[in-house]
């Protein structure tokens, strides 16, 4: 693994190099740059530590001070840290999860970055999920698909392959429920996962536009085209689609019934593909497929969370910070950080390519290709945090009960009316 | 005599100070300040900062905005703040089991068989070991898929129970979680207390004719007296402390039903997808009431105590 990341950075060194030329080489960086990271599992550790002594090594000169956080508890420290003693460089997500610190005048306006063509011209995709008020808050480092990842080889035993449709995906979970399993698996005890489903039934009821203008407070949550989403859910529930007494269990503990052939697919994101290769899933038995068209009339749109870099307001050290995110987004080290090896996600920029992965490419292709909707970021990244905690819970309550759904739509209308207010 | 008298009748202008005048009043304040001055900075200051909080709508960041009782007034009817009221009082009430199923246990391990010191530390090994392995234990025993629990009713041909994903029975699984660690807390605090009880009462009592259930009420339980006292209190205390056992155990889940007012304050103050400071602060203050009640009494009792002492 760690000879496997050297080499892959020395090739990055060349290629880098190249690609960014003269004007990394021109001028050498000195001073300090403090970088806080919230990638404390061991690969993304790894490969950000490869990516800054890279950085390192292009500027010798340069002081680079590393802290890396745990990723749960880097969601309450930085609101610490962006106040008081703020390092120059720092992690976060894009679109809303941004919006408080905005706000509050704690992130830097990077505008001038997506204004420079090598970022303008290669980042374009994710301009959206990064601007607020018409400007440019920070850049992307990585983003992944989400999608229905299914057991390739219980689907061929029941005869069934990809829905085409949202009827063929409800007639293959009959099938399936039909055979003792269930359709999928989901671990709701954490919410999010939940929030995932209603973002898929949403848009594909309803539109992504729909979607958005649902999580900016513009629509009831009683309207009409709201309780059609949660219609649709109600016949996955109803036929038992979902492993059952799911609200016990986390995403992680969700995965042995999978793996076991207990369940048939996994809405998530790609992150879920490592562990089921680890628990001993083969690219034979382990296939991935779009979420299916609901509405025809719809286009698809996709889910595609995006981890982002971003300038504290109060950092000591701009310049060598913005050197540090134009050295991020470019191409060469786009390819390598995102590749197998390494975070195994989509690279941000155009230019760079990504790794020869099944479902990579997969993703890569659909979100490039067949989300003419647009790419939303996640439930819980796109609506207010109060909003997403208080509806995800709703959504946990609906799939366990479904028939309090009147009740947990007039009460997601009060939070509404409170949090827009 | 006359010269000695002399120094009390002028005192000394130049060396007794104001200090050493005061001596005796200001030493206690003194060896005392480092404490006042720590219990002010970090229990009593924020206790009326979280009353001044608790008038404001704060995201922690931004401009805090006055709104009086808005907090409270939007309490009232929230209906995940009243199940977590009615939950911290299921804690308090049912807690308390600890206290007599400690009694009996500690009855029962206070004699004198080879290896009772074993059994002993056996049934105190609960409270020795972290909280947070105590919830994950319970987590497995209760699963409903490869749970212990489910597999011993499956032998008496019950149905399978998901007592942590049901609302009406999840709060009741944690609570039986707690009372384990708790009821060995409170064997052994009734070990040490039977240590103490006077044998020649206990001979009295059984040349009167006393056995059994009598001579546990009326001669026994008296004299265990200070030990009932602690461990009422570190009982309450414990209920109001659920917050780790909840957080492992289902997170507040399913859908909120099995929340205290702490997880609460804490799901909306401080979690990820919280800062209302102000709301956050409003349940700390209902919450810091509730615990007044209990404080007062400790105080008030504590007081009494000393009072009949002297």
């Amino acid at each position: 693994m760690h000879s496997i990341i050297k080499a892959s950075i020395a090739a990055l060194a060349t290629t880098a190099t190249l690609a960014t030329g003269a004007s990394a080489a021109s001028h050498a960086l000195s001073g300090d740059l403090k970088i806080f990271l919230d990638t404390s599992n061991p690969a993304p550790r790894a490969t950000m530590e490869a990516m800054i002594a890279e950085f390192q090594g292009m500027h010798p000169e340069l002081n680079i001070e590393t802290t890396v956080i745990d990723r749960e508890a880097y969601k309450t420290q930085i609101r610490n840290f962006l106040t008081a003693g703020a390092p120059d460089v720092a992690t976060w997500y894009a679109a809303n999860r941004m919006t408080p610190y905005v706000k509050a005048g704690l992130f830097e306006d990077v505008s001038d970055l997506w204004a420079e063509p090598e970022i303008a011209d290669n980042l374009a995709s994710t301009k959206g999920a990064m601007t607020i008020d018409g400007k440019q808050w920070g850049v992307p480092y990585t983003y992944y698909q989400w999608g229905v990842y299914y057991r390739k080889d219980i689907y061929e035993e029941l005869g069934i392959g990809e829905p085409a449709n949202w009827e063929e995906m409800l007639s293959n979970c009959e099938k399936m429920v039909a055979s003792g399993r269930a359709c999928y698996t989901i671990g709701t005890k954490f919410l999010w996962t939940a929030g995932g489903w209603f973002d898929y039934i949403n848009m594909r009821t309803n539109g992504f536009d729909f979607h958005m203008a649902l999580g900016r407070g513009e629509v009831k949550w009683t309207d009409d085209r709201v309780r059609a989403t949660f219609a649709n859910w109600r016949k996955l529930i109803d036929m038992g689609g979902f492993v059952a007494n799911h609200q016990t269990y986390s995403w992680q503990e969700a995965l042995p019934f999978m793996v076991n052939g207990e369940a048939g697919a996994y809405l998530m994101g790609n992150f879920a593909v490592a562990p089921l290769r680890e628990a001993g899933l083969s690219d034979d038995q382990l296939d991935f497929h779009q979420f299916p068209p609901i509405n025809p009339d719809v286009a698809l749109a996709e889910d595609a969370p995006t981890d982002t870099f971003h300038i504290p307001a109060n950092a000591a050290n701009k310049d060598n910070a913005r050197a540090f995110l134009r050295f991020v987004v470019s191409a060469g080290v786009q390819t390598t950080i995102n590749n197998g090896e390494n975070l195994g996600q989509l690279p941000v920029n155009a230019t760079a390519s990504v790794d020869d992965d099944k479902f990579l490419n997969e993703g890569f292709t659909m979100l490039s290709s067949n989300s003419p909707g647009g790419v939303a970021q996640f439930f819980d990244r796109d609506y207010p945090a109060e909003m997403a905690s208080e509806a995800m819970q709703g959504f946990q309550e609906f799939m366990v009960l479904p028939d309090n759904l009147d009740d947990i739509l007039n009460r997601l209308d009060k939070v509404q009316e409170r949090v827009y207010k | 005599m006359t010269s000695a008298a002399l120094p009390q009748a002028h005192p000394d202008r130049g060396g007794r100070g104001w200090y050493r005048r005061n001596e005796i009043a200001i030493t206690p304040w003194l060896f005392l300040a480092p404490a006042i001055l720590f219990f002010m900075v970090y229990v009593i200051i924020p206790i009326f900062q979280s009353f001044n909080i608790s008038l404001y709508d704060w995201d922690g960041l931004g401009e805090a905005r006055f709104i009086g009782l808005g907090n409270y007034s939007e309490l009232l009817d929230d209906r995940a703040f009243e199940v977590s009221l009615w939950n911290n009082f299921k804690w308090l009430l049912l807690y308390l089991l600890a206290i007599p199923a400690g009694l009996f246990i500690a009855l029962f391990l206070n004699q004198t068989v080879t290896g009772i010191r074993l059994y002993k530390s056996l049934f105190f090994f609960p409270f020795v070991i972290s909280q947070v392995v105590v919830g994950l234990v319970f987590t497995w025993f209760y699963d409903p898929t490869f749970g212990l629990l489910n597999t011993i009713l499956g032998v008496f041909g019950l149905g399978p129970v998901n007592v942590l994903g049901d609302p009406t029975l999840v709060t009741y699984g944690i609570i039986a979680a707690g009372l384990w660690p708790q009821t060995a807390y409170c064997m052994i605090l009734y070990l040490t207390g039977l240590n103490a009880v006077d044998p020649e009462q206990v001979e009295a009592a059984r040349l009167d004719g006393a056995k059994g259930w009598k001579m546990l009420w009326f001669i026994i339980i008296p004299q265990l007296k200070p030990a009932t006292f602690i461990a009422f209190v570190v009982t309450i205390i414990g209920a109001l402390r659920s917050f780790d056992l909840i957080s492992i155990m289902t997170n507040g889940g399913p859908f909120g039903t099995s929340r205290v007012l702490s997880f609460y304050m804490f799901e909306k103050a401080l979690s990820e997808y919280g800062f209302r400071m102000g709301y956050g602060a409003a349940i700390a203050v209902v919450l810091f009431l509730i615990m007044l009640c209990f404080i007062a009494y400790f105080l008030w009792s504590m007081y009494r105590e000393e009072k009949g002492g002297r």
